[in-house]
């Protein structure tokens, strides 16, 4: 299989890899740099578990092919807490229960860090838009709701 | 001496234990653990629904390079199933395949390529046989049988009778019967399954990482399985992404892995993709519930009659005990004098079936609301007088010997009459906006494990050092319901210290003691009651040291946590100095507690007797508010308001959570959720996105009361709070539905399409009525 090297920022670290051309940005990020944080529940494109954000966009690592990262900026879970302190949106999914068994929560936490990159004081219904791609089993999402918003409201 | 506040843990809105782990990307799942250099597995799965096995050619694939194992069902000859009595499946198939996806073979390689290439590479020589993918057709006269020694391919027929059904139905005001329609449901929880297989080949050694919910379970299946001696085997359940059930049997893949690393004579990982994880099914069943029920004047049940179809797949599984829970649970809600029940476990060329949240009990609770909805309608009683005509009083021992100690049914209804604002706005509501409501309840743990040992329920142990610092060492799988969190509160409630002085190890069988899993919502009763024990035991050591340091006996102690002083004087002692006064002797300490249920809640002595038994029942009342389009089908939740006894709420954020995760999970199964099955058994929605249950957009606020009917039995009073109040949500929905639209549903999911065609049907019986009638009136 045809490889090339990979020049890209992850997690504010510069990286150069040897990937295989077929290589999905999720298995890079997976096995190449252990970086598990992000996780695959699904088959493709369907869970959003394996949300990351490319260049401050939020992007299915599984439908991503590392090689078109080339020169970008990746963001994953294992990058929101900062000098031992979890971000606002971590901390409101810990203590609101946003997280129950915790395999959707970083990608949950990925994609409501997008939404409130772009928008800090969104209502309900941007956050319901904002997350309609990632799928939660345990929660009912209520909970995940009331987190985001809180997380917003403290970060005002 | 500053006095220490004794620390409260109980009744404290507690964030998980290990959420910050979850949130921060540190926790780790199975598939996270890989070393590397570990092989790839890979599992050959059967093309055909039904065939005998002529031949597998696994030459060409042992032969390629960079192929480390190849097994099949030779390999393995011996079955094994989570009843000891109903053993009849083997990790990888032997003579016969008799579902579409059943493992036949499997291997390990260097990479996933070339696994995938040496699975390619098995041949395969099936010779097909009659496939059923329904019950109807599997018990149908001639039928081939998919085991030889079930004749009808019936599981299990289960006929209980209990009171005199005849008089109560002659007894009765009103009498009515309807036949019911459920889709099976999967679990779909978020972690796809996974298993590392660690062989020690020198020592001869497994150590095994899965998504199990069961470690005992599957410890047992391996030791069978493989011929290896039970002290040979390490178990470690990592975090888990969920499991609603899915996860208390032992898997086919768990095995296969460890039949890979074995042959291999190292390290396998088998990651199954999402479509093999819903092939690996043990779902709720496809079922057909044919229900009748009597009614006095004045609500009161006279008798109740039901027969339960479920198809069960291809393989035994839990199949008895989720057609012995369809009946038993008919009971312990309601006051029931007489009932009669058949249940037919049904052999099908599907994916096994099993437990799934609500086990055995969602579907024929849905019948039987729903038909006591309607039933009421007709007697002209509001849908909360009817239940609360029924109301039993506590104690009470049900006509099949369920014993229920405290019933907190009462004050759930009086809740959600209330917040859902139903005796203003019932019946008063637009067209297509309706109110439905309806009542659930729920084992805490079955009263009878699967495995007769005579060994306690649960057990729990306590290590103390010197480091003051108290380790809980538990078999309890926190699978995400937050029961390592519940079980260290338990212990720091009674120690009366904070919670940063515990940690919890659980789950790695050479370090923890053994636990009967997470199932039945047993663990939160039982596991909760063993912890208050361990507690209580390691508390009366460190009494007697500091009895001992202060020179007074043990009764003179007040023990307040971080400080205990002799009682009536200010003669205290912080902790730190009372455990290096109970380490003196006899070092670090170890403390252990053990509870079992009590044998009156052990249920009758007739055949089934034990499935439905439990030492607390949990109850809920649920009221839905929804919106139906009658141009699309499509049925809308608006709202819903529920409110579940959990006897007392030890966390009660983890409360909220179990509840809402639950009803939406019934939200799911009422409005979307079905398996289905196409030619040659294809599954053809094995993905989430034919699969549908609900996302972020289309999910309600959830609005919870916890209602506190203590038990006696509980710890500190508690009863469960994750699968009871998942029942009631489908009858409420169809409730709901019918006052929106004047339209009863007898078939889930409501999808658009079947309430669509609903609608459709209605307007064509209308008009056929119509022009029958103006015939008539013209032939006047």
């Amino acid at each position: 299989m045809n490889k090339r090297l990979l020049s890209l920022t992850v997690n504010g670290r510069r990286r150069e890899e040897a990937v295989a051309d077929a290589t999905l940005l999720l298995d890079f990020l997976r096995e190449t740099l252990g970086l598990t944080g992000t996780k695959r529940g699904c088959d493709g494109g369907e869970c959003g578990a394996c949300t990351v954000l490319v260049d401050g966009a939020p992007r299915l690592s599984c439908l991503t092919l590392a090689a078109r990262c080339e020169g970008t900026k990746v963001e994953t879970i294992e990058s929101l807490a900062e000098g031992g302190r979890m971000s606002a949106l971590q901390a409101a999914f810990h203590e609101k229960l946003g997280a129950q068994c915790g395999f959707c929560t970083p990608g949950m936490v990925m994609a409501a860090e997008a939404l409130l990159r772009t928008d800090p004081s969104p209502g309900e219904d941007a956050i319901r838009a904002a997350l309609a791609g990632n799928l939660c089993r345990c929660t009912g999402y209520v909970k995940i709701i009331e987190a985001v918003d809180s997380a917003a409201r403290g970060a005002r | 001496m500053k006095t220490a506040v004794p620390a409260k843990s109980v009744g404290v809105r507690q964030p998980l234990v290990d959420g910050v782990e979850k949130v921060t990307g540190a926790a780790r799942y199975t598939a996270d653990l890989a070393p590397r250099g570990a092989l790839f597995g890979a599992i050959l799965r059967s093309p055909l629904p039904h065939a005998r096995i002529r031949g597998i050619d696994v030459a060409r694939a042992r032969a390629m390079p960079g192929v480390r194992a190849v097994v099949t069902g030779e390999d393995c000859a011996l079955p094994y199933g989570v009843i000891p009595i109903a053993q009849n499946e083997f990790p990888l198939a032997r003579g016969k395949v008799r579902y579409r996806g059943e493992p036949v073979a499997a291997v390990a390689a260097d990479d996933a390529a070339t696994a995938q290439a040496a699975l390619d590479a098995i041949e395969l020589d099936l010779d097909p046989l009659p496939a059923y993918f329904d019950a109807a057709s599997a018990r149908a006269e001639g039928a081939t049988l998919l085991h030889d020694d079930k004749r009808g391919n019936l599981e299990r027929t289960v006929e209980q009778d209990f009171g005199d059904v005849d008089a109560g139905f002659a007894a009765a005001a009103l009498v009515r019967e309807r036949s019911f329609h459920y889709a099976e449901v999967h679990h779909a929880m978020m972690e796809p399954n996974a298993t590392l297989a660690q062989w020690d080949a020198e020592r001869g050694r497994l150590t095994l990482h899965s998504v199990t919910q069961v470690p005992y379970y599957l410890h047992l299946a391996l030791a069978r399985c493989l011929g290896l001696d039970a002290s040979a085997i390490r178990v470690i359940k990592p975090c888990v992404g969920g499991g609603f059930g899915h996860r208390t049997e032992t898997l086919n893949f768990e095995i296969v892995a460890a039949m890979l690393a074995r042959a291999a004579g190292g390290t396998v990982r088998l990651e199954l993709s999402r479509e093999e994880t819903f092939i690996t099914h043990r779902g709720r069943p496809e079922t057909d519930v044919r229900l009748k029920i009597g009614l006095a004047g004045n609500g009161e049940i006279t008798a109740v009659e039901a027969e339960v179809v479920q198809r069960g797949g291809a393989y035994a599984g839990y199949g008895l005990v989720t057609i012995l829970y369809a009946g038993a649970l008919i009971h312990a809600l309601y006051r029931v004098p007489a009932s009669r029940y058949r249940g037919f476990r049904v052999y099908a060329n599907t994916p096994p079936n099993g437990a799934m949240r609500g086990h055995g009990t969602v579907d024929v609770r849905h019948a039987f609301e729903a038909l006591l909805d309607e039933m009421a309608v007709e007697l002209g009683l509001d849908p909360f007088a009817v239940r609360r005509a029924n109301l039993l009083t506590a104690p009470h021992r049900t006509i099949n010997d369920l014993q229920v100690n405290s019933y907190g049914l009462a004050a759930c209804l009086d809740a959600v009459e209330e917040r859902s604002g139903w005796k203003t706005r019932k019946g008063r509501l637009a067209r297509g906006r309706g109110l439905g409501m309806a009542c659930s309840h729920y084992v805490s743990g079955s009263a009878k494990p699967v495995y007769w040992t005579g060994e306690p329920h649960a057990v729990i142990h306590l290590k103390l050092d010197f480091d003051c610092g108290v380790t809980v060492l538990t078999g309890a799988s926190d699978i995400g319901q937050g029961s390592t969190t519940l079980i260290q509160q338990a212990v720091a409630e009674v120690l009366k210290l904070p919670m940063s002085r515990f940690s919890v190890v659980a789950n790695d069988s050479t370090v923890t003691p053994k636990d009967n899993g997470s199932y039945s919502s047993r663990v939160s009763f039982m596991v909760g009651n063993a912890a208050i024990r361990a507690a209580e035991d390691l508390k009366r050591m460190l009494v007697a040291a500091a009895a001992r340091r202060l020179e007074v006996t043990p009764d003179d102690i007040e023990w307040e946590g971080e400080t205990c002083r002799v009682a009536g004087t200010d003669r205290e002692l912080a902790y730190p100095e009372v455990v290096a006064e109970a380490l003196k002797d006899a070092g670090t300490l170890n403390a252990r507690g053990a509870w079992s249920t009590p044998p009156e809640t052990q249920g009758g002595s007739f055949r089934g007797a034990a499935v439905g038994t439990s030492a607390g029942f949990s109850y809920a009342a649920l009221v839905v508010e929804v919106e139906v389009d009658e141009d699309t089908g499509e049925v809308r939740v608006i709202d819903v308001w529920v409110a579940h006894d959990c006897g007392r709420a030890i966390n009660p954020l983890s409360v909220e959570g179990q509840v809402q995760g639950s009803v939406w999970m019934g939200m799911g199964q009422a409005l979307g959720e079905e398996t289905e099955y196409g030619g040659g058994g294809l599954p053809l929605r094995a993905n989430f996105l034919d699969y549908r249950f609900p996302t972020i957009a289309e999910s309600p606020p959830i609005d919870v009361t916890i209602v506190e009917a203590p038990d006696p039995n509980g710890p500190f009073g508690a009863k469960e709070a994750g699968e009871g109040s998942l029942s009631a949500f489908l009858p409420a929905l169809t409730s709901a539905i019918a006052d929106a639209i004047g339209l009863r549903l007898f078939e889930l999911p409501a999808t658009p399409d079947r309430v669509y065609d609903a609608i459709v049907a209605r307007r064509r019986a209308e008009r056929v009525r119509r022009a029958v009638k103006a015939a008539s009136q013209e032939a006047d």
